[in-house]
């Protein structure tokens, strides 16, 4: 039994358990597959917007800064081209030159100088004392006396501060000279600097040894290595610009756009740490993740409710057949004892009738006056008193078992089970003076009458309290009959329920199975047939109703009796 | 007193039951099946009440009574029955038997039953011949 209990809640444990996983499997799968499949879609589309921003950014810069660079050569050439050696070598006009572009530029031009073809600064205008200066081994010099202009690269030089030249080649007397001016390089950097993005990015220049030409951002120096590569790999330009993601030496992952400037010369880069250019897409991320995280927990937790309620409706539709199955197992073996009962009746029926018969003959005879002298004459009436009276016995026996099979009076009308219960206990009430019995009555008032044969119930609750008092005949006690009406349920429809309760000495549990069966009795050889609850059974049961017993021992017995109301009619419409 | 048909397949209830019947003053003639019974009272016309057991091989006790009523619809029957079931009694009872009994019954009862069955008999053949004279008697007049 115990065994079978475990079977049944480890097949229980196992249904709950697939019903879990089916649902959890059915509802997680595709959302957490739907969900990554958008997430990288978004992610691409996000990163060609956030590269595109970066790449139009850097693109316009450039052309800021190539256009600032150009203008101020433009304006040098102009000076170089308009006016002469002699006339630029005269300081004061020089001075005044300057002073005529710092009114337009304001700080930007910091000093012009007139250079000769020997390296000497024949002329000077600016804040600087560099008249007579001798370039002639500086680097920019070299480089510009074999071009038409030069555009230097930031330097310290002779004044020690960062700077750079623009410098425009022009023939004086078959002479090279050249006139040069130095850009500020605050006003410069200013151009760069002033680009930044979010939180991380800063732009910044690079010369071709990827040496800064503009101060970055808070004087943050990026690794080299990068940016090396940059210059090294001209033709990854697509549109002029270049767009690499790498490790910084932090570990940091950096976006790096980079776009050429002065012809290859240096470099506009722009970086921005990946973390900071996808922020919005990483909080959006984690809003996603943490929707299908509280969507899972909501779905495994409604999986885990559903199938625990559903695994307890399928225990319960399991109970409820294995109870019906009990039912129609016991009904059919009553069934097919009733029939042999039946058949049994008849057969012993004849041969009894016999013997009655011939006892009855043989009291006949001894009516005859020579047998009434006998000597064993009250011996023979005795003797033959009780075959009759056993015959009669054998009678009573065959006749109920036959009422077992077929009922006697089977006309159905309407009873009310209150009016029949309590002209039963009018009935027993004498015998159950003399057990010491109390018969008490708790009946529902108005209660609906029920369809069915009244002597079928009445013998029914008769049998029921007339065992009743025969368990408590010697020790006496209460008998409770109680009605009230109950709603119906998968197996009996509503219905009439009558409770006959006994505070006697309880059946024992192994009895208990049994008693419904027929010729089962505990009582003496004689006094029962074992008919008597079988045969309520069997009338219950064509009624459609039911008839359970508990009982403990020394607690007494309870039957439970539920006679199905009729169905309401349809009515016409 | 009285003559009386018994019929019954079993054998030793036939001879017990009228052994006893004979001692109580009833001529008795006997017939273990239906048709035999039949046979009988196409013979005796003196019988006037059939005791006639329902369950029988072959024609059984309804069928018997049946075809007695509408043969000899004088003669009086009284069942006996294993059982006493309602439907055995009424289908008796419609097709024309005087009482019906159950099997073993007691001899005082069958008796007193008898009695009235007789009587009943004897009133009817009466009625009959009183009907007869009357018809007579009106004829000549």
């Amino acid at each position: 039994m115990k065994q079978n209990k475990q079977k049944t809640d480890s097949y229980y444990h196992h249904l709950t358990r697939n019903m879990l996983l089916t649902i959890i499997i059915v509802s997680v799968l595709p959302t957490i597959l739907i969900s990554g499949i958008v997430l990288y879609q978004f992610q691409i589309s996000y990163e060609e917007k956030v590269h595109a921003h970066l790449k139009e950014l850097v693109l316009k810069n450039k052309n800021d800064i190539d256009n600032f660079l150009r203008e101020k050569l433009d304006d040098i050439r102009f000076l170089g081209n308009t006016f002469s050696f002699e006339e630029l070598s005269d300081e004061e006009f020089l001075q005044n030159r300057l002073k005529g572009l710092q009114q337009v530029y304001g700080r930007v031009f910091v000093d012009l100088g007139v250079v000769n073809s020997k390296g000497v600064q024949v002329a000077y205008a600016g804040p600087f004392r560099l008249e007579r200066a001798v370039y002639t081994e500086a680097n920019w010099f070299m480089k510009a006396m074999k071009r038409d202009y030069f555009k230097s690269d930031v330097f310290l030089g002779l004044r020690g501060l960062p700077h750079f030249i623009i410098a425009v080649r022009e023939n004086w007397k078959g002479e090279k000279w050249i006139l040069r001016a130095t850009i500020d390089f605050v006003a410069f950097n200013n151009l760069v600097e002033n680009l930044r993005i979010g939180e991380t990015g800063f732009a910044f220049i690079l010369n071709r040894k990827a040496e800064f030409q503009t101060k970055p951002f808070l004087d943050l120096i990026p690794a080299r290595e990068p940016y090396m590569n940059f210059l090294r790999d001209p033709q990854e330009f697509k549109d002029g610009v270049r767009i690499v993601e790498q490790d910084d030496s932090f570990g940091h992952k950096i976006i790096y756009v980079a776009a050429v400037l002065k012809r290859g010369d240096w470099l506009l880069v722009c970086q921005q740490r990946t973390s900071d250019a996808f922020s919005d897409f990483g909080s959006t991320t984690k809003i996603t993740l943490a929707l299908i995280l509280l969507g899972t927990i909501g779905i495994v937790a409604t999986a885990f409710v559903l199938s625990k309620k559903m695994v307890a409706r399928v225990a319960k539709a399991d109970r409820e057949t294995e109870l019906m199955n009990d039912q129609i197992v016991e009904t059919g073996k009553l069934a097919s004892l009733g029939e042999l009962a039946a058949g049994i009746a008849h057969e012993i029926n004849n041969p009894v009738a016999i013997m009655v018969e011939e006892a009855g003959w043989l009291e006949d005879l001894l009516e005859e006056l020579e047998l009434k002298k006998g000597e064993n004459l009250d011996e023979f009436e005795r003797a033959l008193k009780q075959i009759r009276t056993q015959g009669r016995r054998c009678k009573d026996i065959t006749h109920k078992l036959l009422s077992f099979a077929r009922k006697t009076d089977s006309r159905i009308q309407d009873v009310s089970i209150n009016n029949l219960i309590e002209e039963l206990i009018m009935l027993s009430e004498q015998r159950a003076k003399y057990s010491s019995v109390t018969i008490q009555a708790d009946l529902k008032k108005n209660l609906p009458t029920v369809r069915v044969s009244e002597s079928e119930l009445q013998q029914v609750f008769l049998n029921l309290i007339n065992n009743a008092l025969d368990a408590m005949e010697k020790t006496g006690g209460n008998l409770t009959i109680s009605t009230r009406m109950e709603e119906g349920n998968i197996i009996i429809g509503d219905h009439i329920l009558i409770e006959v309760v006994d505070d006697g000495p309880g059946i024992p549990k192994a009895n208990l199975t049994k008693i419904f069966d027929p010729f089962f009795t505990t009582k003496p050889v004689g006094k029962g047939t074992g008919l008597g609850l079988s045969i309520c059974y069997g009338i219950i049961k064509k009624m459609g109703g039911s008839v359970e017993a508990r009982s403990v021992i020394e607690g007494g017995t309870t039957f439970t009796v539920k006679v199905p109301l009729p169905k309401p009619k349809k009515e016409n419409a | 007193m009285a003559n009386v048909l018994l019929v019954d397949d079993e054998v030793p209830f036939v001879e017990a039951m009228s052994r006893r019947l004979k001692k109580r003053d009833i001529s008795i003639v006997t017939s273990f099946s239906g048709p035999e019974a039949l046979d009988v009272l196409e013979k005796d016309r003196s019988v006037e009440v059939a005791i006639l057991d329902v369950k029988m091989p072959g024609m059984d006790g309804i069928e018997t009574l049946g075809e007695i009523r509408k043969k000899f619809p004088l003669v009086e029957v009284i069942m006996l029955t294993g059982h006493a079931t309602v439907e055995t009694g009424i289908e008796g009872m419609k097709l024309g038997a005087f009482d019906y009994l159950m099997k073993p019954c007691d001899m005082d009862v069958l008796m007193g039953k008898l009695k009235e069955a007789v009587a009943k008999k004897r009133r009817h053949e009466e009625k009959i011949i009183e009907a007869r004279v009357k018809e007579i008697t009106t004829r000549r007049a």
